[in-house]
């Protein structure tokens, strides 16, 4: 099996081939990486002039659905979803049912992962039994039958006790701690960042010290008792500058952030669809330059979809009764390359960091390379195909997104992972 | 002639012409409401539904006056009893109940955003009779209607609203309303439920009702619902009623005559004493009498078929 990628602009991290090459691929693997011939593609060739080829694109917070909630998403579909979205990897949260605390329902998943194969798809594990927060889970079983980390995701680990194991005991296997960051006490009903413009619509609300106040506590954990810790979908202003701090002060610590977060805001609430309503509560317009602004100076070191699906009847209802949470893995690329790159926030170096190499390299992954030999692991983008945001069309099963309707500029157009691919008819 | 109204969601985003135009309506059903006959026929042949999905006596009532008195043909829904038990969506139920060939809906909901939600699912205008903690427009008009009918012009009068206002749908159509015709709004209450930001909105925050009342034209009292104290968001009804209890004390120490309003169910005794809410400065009951010409007007302009 041969695929013979033409002209294409190869952004390659180790700078080696970052330029226009042609890279024949055999049998899944990179086999000749070559100036640009030139001439009319034939058979098996692809012409990707204006085509950007970077490492294959990761997403470290996924939510699959299955097992248990297959009527939001399966393996299969978030995988087809993943695809769509330009990622050759994913890491799915354990927040499922049965929750992924036990080696079998990892091995279930990874295994149900294989029979498609098209995307990697690693598991995270729950730091506590049935993510309740009493009680480590067999973390040592679990990460020796693949969880590539640990989380209680959807909630925090709230209680102080249970969070010092949980970075004594995971330190042992040099895995980290994924915290959603949220004082569950802080937060009760509110559907809604506390700020001026919700107060104006009247929704209930939960105020921004709920992220940053567990944000805090863990980084003096985290300097205490040791560990690896990440903060995921960081969403406010202060939340870059305790991350800032902790960096400084060179402890273990790393964090992402969400497209939604990134690029939505509050002010988007006074009609209370419930596709916006997501967990943290998209902040205020200062908190997303705040996010940007962590983004260009390192802080933040990945950008992560949160994809998390649920089907219409559920978010088609009143925005108090609605769950938390939009999707995220088809709209992810088109968001960063209008938003980033196209904006020129960020160059396509800076962008293939936060969604392919520093994902990876928080859960410990190998980064793909473009070298002579090395399994081909690679995203096709298009940076200026654009589209209108149009949920009807995605793999996903669900179609709850807060970027609906919106006009992006570039887009994944296909993937290739070892012997498997996918190209998008998008790719012309 | 009245333009009409697609909708009536809340006082948020009405222009202040909208406003008066309902308030002007008012004026006239008002009048009929003194008429030895209160009935007119404008809302012949069409059916308003009256969805109520938490329990309300006072609006609900006056909505059925309201339409009863337009001729209209009025269907009650209480969710309690309905089908909403047995676990049907807010969507379906709306729909269904529309499928029947109603014209007008009125919702109450204890979800914000409720009435918004169904107008984007139904073809029939859609009245908000309260939805959560957000609006309840159509008392804020009422209250606007009746400072008008005892003061005259709002615009430079001082109006205060003291109690739960982070909880009060009331409070956030009557501070939306009231400043957008230009009258001065002020709050008052504990810090504990008052929200941060209202300052943005031009709202002037008192914590003490001594200051309130030396300030104030109207006072209008909210009810404090009494599981706010079980809920921990002030520490009882004792301290709540000694500091910010409105009764003939307090009043007496200001030098001018103020109104006193309460959108009911009084807690007499709690936030209102009872001597005050009867005496001769509260106009509580013209408020109800009102109620019902306002929400007239606004099924008037809502249903108002095109000629």
């Amino acid at each position: 099996m041969k695929i013979y990628l033409r002209n294409a602009r190869v952004v390659d991290p180790s700078g080696k081939y970052d330029g226009l090459f042609d890279l024949m691929i055999v049998d899944g693997a990179i086999q000749e990486i070559s100036s640009p011939l030139g001439g009319n593609p034939v058979n098996y060739e692809i012409n990707l002039r204006g085509k950007l080829v970077v490492p294959g694109l990761f997403d470290m917070h996924t939510h699959l659905r299955e097992p248990g909630q297959e009527y939001k998403e399966d393996i299969a579909s978030g995988i087809a979803a993943a695809a769509n979205g330009g990622f050759t990897g994913i890491a799915a949260m354990p927040n499922t049912d049965p929750v992924v605390d036990s080696a079998d329902v990892v091995k279930y998943v990874i295994d149900r992962a294989k029979q498609s194969g098209l995307v990697d798809v690693y598991q995270i594990a729950a730091v506590t039994e049935g993510r309740k927060g009493e009680r480590l889970s067999e973390m040592k079983d679990l990460s020796e039958a693949g969880a590539v980390a640990f989380s209680d995701d959807g909630s925090a680990v709230s209680d102080s006790h249970v969070m010092r194991l949980a970075l004594q005991y995971s330190s042992m296997l040099g895995r980290p701690i994924i915290q959603h960051c949220e004082d569950h006490s802080l937060t009760k009903s509110g559907s809604a960042n506390e700020s001026a413009e919700t107060i104006r619509y009247g929704l209930k609300t939960q105020h921004r010290l709920a992220e940053e106040l567990i944000l805090s506590r863990d980084i003096m954990m985290l300097k205490a008792f040791g560990g690896k810790y990440h903060a995921t979908h960081i969403s406010t202003a202060e939340s870059v500058n305790l991350v800032k701090r902790a960096k400084e002060e060179k402890l273990p610590i790393t964090c992402d952030v969400t497209p939604h977060h990134l690029f939505l805001d509050d002010n988007l609430l006074g009609n209370y669809d419930s596709d916006y309503k997501v967990n943290p509560p998209l902040r205020t317009k200062e908190d997303r330059e705040a996010l940007v602004e962590g983004l260009k100076n390192g802080i933040i070191d990945a950008i992560a979809s949160d994809h998390a699906p649920h089907a219409l009847h559920e978010k088609e209802v009143e925005f108090d009764a609605a769950p938390f949470g939009m999707i995220g893995l088809e709209t992810t690329v088109g968001a960063v390359m209008t938003e980033l790159y196209h904006k020129e926030v960020l160059d396509i170096q800076a962008i293939v960091r936060l969604l392919s190499l520093n994902p990876r390299r928080i859960l410990g992954l190998a980064v793909p390379e473009f070298n002579l030999g090395a399994k081909a692991d690679l995203t096709i983008i298009d940076p200026d195909y654009e589209w209108v945001v149009e949920p009807e069309k995605f793999k996903s099963k669900s179609k709850n997104t807060g970027f609906k309707g919106m006009r992006f500029k570039g887009s994944a157009v296909g993937i290739i992972r070892g012997e498997k691919f996918f190209f998008s008819d998008r790719l012309k | 002639m009245a333009q009409g109204i697609r909708n009536l969601l809340g006082l948020r985003d009405m222009e202040p012409d909208g406003i008066v135009e309902i308030l002007d309506t008012a004026r006239s059903f008002r009048e009929v409401l003194e008429r030895p006959i209160k009935k007119v026929p404008t809302l012949q042949g069409t059916t308003v539904v009256n969805l109520f999905f938490e329990s309300s006596t006072r609006t609900r009532i006056s909505f059925e006056l309201a339409e009863r008195r337009l001729s209209a043909d009025v269907v009650n829904f209480a969710a309690s009893g309905s089908s909403v038990s047995k676990g049907e969506t807010l969507k379906d139920t709306a729909r269904n109940i529309e499928a029947m060939k109603t014209d007008i809906v009125v919702i109450r909901h204890s979800s914000t955003g409720a009435p918004h939600f169904l107008s984007r699912l139904l073809k029939s205008p859609v009245i908000n009779a309260g939805d959560g903690i957000n609006e309840h427009p159509t008392q804020g008009l009422l209250d606007m209607f009746t400072m008008r009918e005892k003061l005259g012009e709002l615009k430079g009068l001082n109006v205060c609203i003291v109690g739960d206002i982070a909880h009060s749908r009331v409070a956030r159509s009557n501070i939306f309303g009231l400043t957008k015709l230009g009258a001065n709004v002020a709050v008052c209450g504990p810090k504990t439920l008052i929200p941060d930001y209202l300052e943005q909105f031009g709202v002037k925050v008192f914590v003490n009702i001594d200051d309130a009342i030396q300030w104030a034209d109207v006072l209008n009292v909210l009810r404090i619902q009494l599981e706010r104290e079980a809920g921990g968001d002030f520490p009882t009804i004792r301290e709540y009623r000694l500091y910010w209890g409105i009764n003939r004390e307090r009043l007496e120490k200001s030098s001018k005559s103020i109104v006193i309003m309460h959108p009911g169910p009084i807690n007499r005794g709690v936030e209102l004493d009872a001597d005050i809410a009867d005496g001769e400065t509260s106009v509580i009951l013209d408020q109800v009498t009102n109620g019902v010409a306002v929400r007239m007007a606004v099924l008037y302009l809502t249903g108002a078929k095109p000629s």
